[in-house]
């Protein structure tokens, strides 16, 4: 077949369909969380979302479910249980391990087909169908409309702290609020790229985007174009010689942030 | 109409009273110097008067309120990467505690930026990323953040900590220039008062408990602060510095005046 013909497959829409919402979430709120240094929250939150995953393959219940209700136990548990920036490490830290723990016991006891473990893991887009992709669409514009809404206070709080709460922002309820939509877009990135590489989607294009702007607005818009063309050009990358999703992703979103750490070392030696 | 009014204030942490019985006025146009140890309160007025910590007892009364307050904290080390311009971090001081993107009336708000910015000659670095300016530079700017609200009440955080001595006359005399202009009460929390001494209409000082109010000559003196601190204190004045001398909690206060006054 050619690509051609694989893009009139169903599943080959709903897969594209999948990745380019999920990318237009991951990459707005990718600035963000670079900003709030959440990385590692990011990769724990996911880290739960399999746990949540493991957990609904076990009891039988759509995984999809299962990994939104643990990225976003995770999400309150880090909101909640980190109240200083200086123990945030170490709590992610803590919870990580034990959920990942969680996860394997619950695989070993898992008797279904194997295949189903590793997606978990790596991701399988190609196994969304149409009514995971309603969800995650409704998921999507839920968490954009949110962060619509509450996107300047947040951003005034993750940038200038101090000086935002002098000013009467709720900074803390605003970080829970922010984690929980971090939470929500994490679950939903699980399906496509598997929990271990939700951070080539969350971080890498923002971090892409801001070597090579200072300008906030900009910083957004590039962060969006980079996770679409990671996401749906990794897609595209992977159809026709049959290569894993996930790995086509995470390559094109890395050389994109190798070519930008280029740009932005010119940038600063000729400005 | 005063611009500050603090009536029979009490701040207290369980059996810690940081102040009691505060009577205070602050007219607009006022310059209120803010001085005393660490652990004496100075912080905790601050936030008493931006609403983020009620008073233990008494009544505390701004001006309009949280949103006619202009703050100014202390020069911070910002992140060289951070993405954000002092064109952007002068917009939050504008509009960025309000809900949603703020899509309307963008011409408008670039121009009160841009004039908050030309008011403070900043303009030439204001769409530098904020992280590569110097702190006297980023500290021109926090000045314009605070005036771009159009502020009556302007709290001021120890703003000149850690800038060299030609930023902290600039720095100061951009908040004198404000006040003078648009007649706004200035509330300068300070560990160091000779770089604005000439700027002060009146002292609150601040120890354990005790507090002073009143003109630098009246509060500023052997008898007053020895009283403060209960213990001997020798207030020195030199040329237009003073110096203060012997109270072991302000050695910090003691340590700079000398450094400043030897350059």
């Amino acid at each position: 077949m050619t690509i051609f013909d694989l893009l009139e497959l169903d599943f080959v829409q709903s897969a594209l369909v999948a990745a380019a919402v999920l990318a237009l979430v991951a990459g707005v709120l990718g600035p963000l969380i670079v900003t709030r240094k959440m990385a590692f929250a990011v990769h724990g939150t996911s880290e739960l979302a399999f746990t949540g995953g493991a957990a609904a393959l076990l009891l039988g219940i759509s995984v999809g479910y299962g990994s939104l209700i643990g990225s976003v136990a995770a999400a309150l548990l880090l909101g909640l249980l980190s109240r200083r920036d200086s123990d945030r490490d170490s709590v992610i830290g803590a919870i990580l391990a034990f959920g990942l723990g969680m996860g394997v016991l619950m695989f070993a006891l898992y008797k279904g087909r194997a295949v189903n473990k590793l997606s978990l893991l790596v991701g399988q887009i190609i196994g969304v169908d149409s009514t995971d992709v309603w969800l995650l669409v409704v998921a999507s514009i839920a968490v954009l409309a949110v962060l619509a809404f509450i996107y300047r206070p947040l951003f005034f709080a993750s940038v200038d702290p101090d000086v935002a709460i002098a000013r009467g922002v709720p900074v803390r309820a605003l970080s829970i609020v922010f984690a929980l939509l971090v939470g929500v877009a994490t679950a939903l990135s699980v399906q496509v790229v598997g929990a271990l590489l939700v951070l080539a989607l969350m971080i890498t294009p923002a971090a892409a985007a801001m070597r090579v702007t200072a300008s906030p607005v900009r910083a957004t818009a590039l962060s969006v174009v980079f996770a679409e063309v990671a996401a749906v050009g990794g897609i595209l990358l992977s159809l026709q010689p049959g290569l894993p999703v996930s790995a086509m992703v995470t390559a094109v979103s890395f050389v994109i942030y190798l070519a930008c750490r280029g740009i932005g070392a010119v940038q600063r030696r000729t400005a | 109409m005063t611009a500050i009014s603090l009536r029979g204030a009490r701040l207290s942490y369980g059996d810690r009273v940081l102040w009691d019985g505060l009577d205070l006025d602050v007219e607009p146009g006022e310059f209120l110097a803010v001085l005393g140890p660490n652990g004496s309160g100075k912080t905790s007025l601050m936030k008493v008067l931006l609403g983020l910590q009620p008073l233990s007892s008494g009544t505390v009364m701004v001006t309009g309120g949280n949103r006619a307050i202009g703050y100014i904290p202390q020069q911070r080390a910002l992140e060289v990467s951070m993405t954000l311009r002092g064109r952007d971090l002068v917009g939050l001081g504008l509009d960025g505690h309000r809900w949603g993107f703020g899509l309307r009336n963008r011409r408008e708000r670039r121009i009160r930026v841009d004039a908050a910015i030309a008011s403070v000659g900043a303009t030439r670095y204001a769409d530098e990323p904020i992280g590569v300016l110097s702190g006297g530079e980023q500290q021109r700017l926090r000045v314009a953040q605070a005036l771009v609200g159009d502020p009556t009440v302007l709290l001021c955080d120890e703003p000149l900590l850690s800038l060299d001595l030609a930023n902290q006359r600039v720095v100061s005399e951009l908040i004198d220039k404000r006040r003078r202009e648009a007649n706004t009460a200035v509330l300068f929390v300070t560990h160091e008062l000779n770089p604005v001494l000439p700027l002060v209409d009146r002292v609150l000082y601040l120890v354990n408990g005790r507090f002073r109010i009143g003109t630098p000559d009246e509060v500023m003196n052997s008898r007053t602060l020895s009283e403060l601190y209960r213990t001997p204190v020798e207030v020195v004045r030199v040329r237009d510095q003073i110096l203060v001398v012997g109270a072991g909690a302000c050695e910090e206060q003691t340590h700079h005046l000398t450094a400043e006054a030897a350059s």
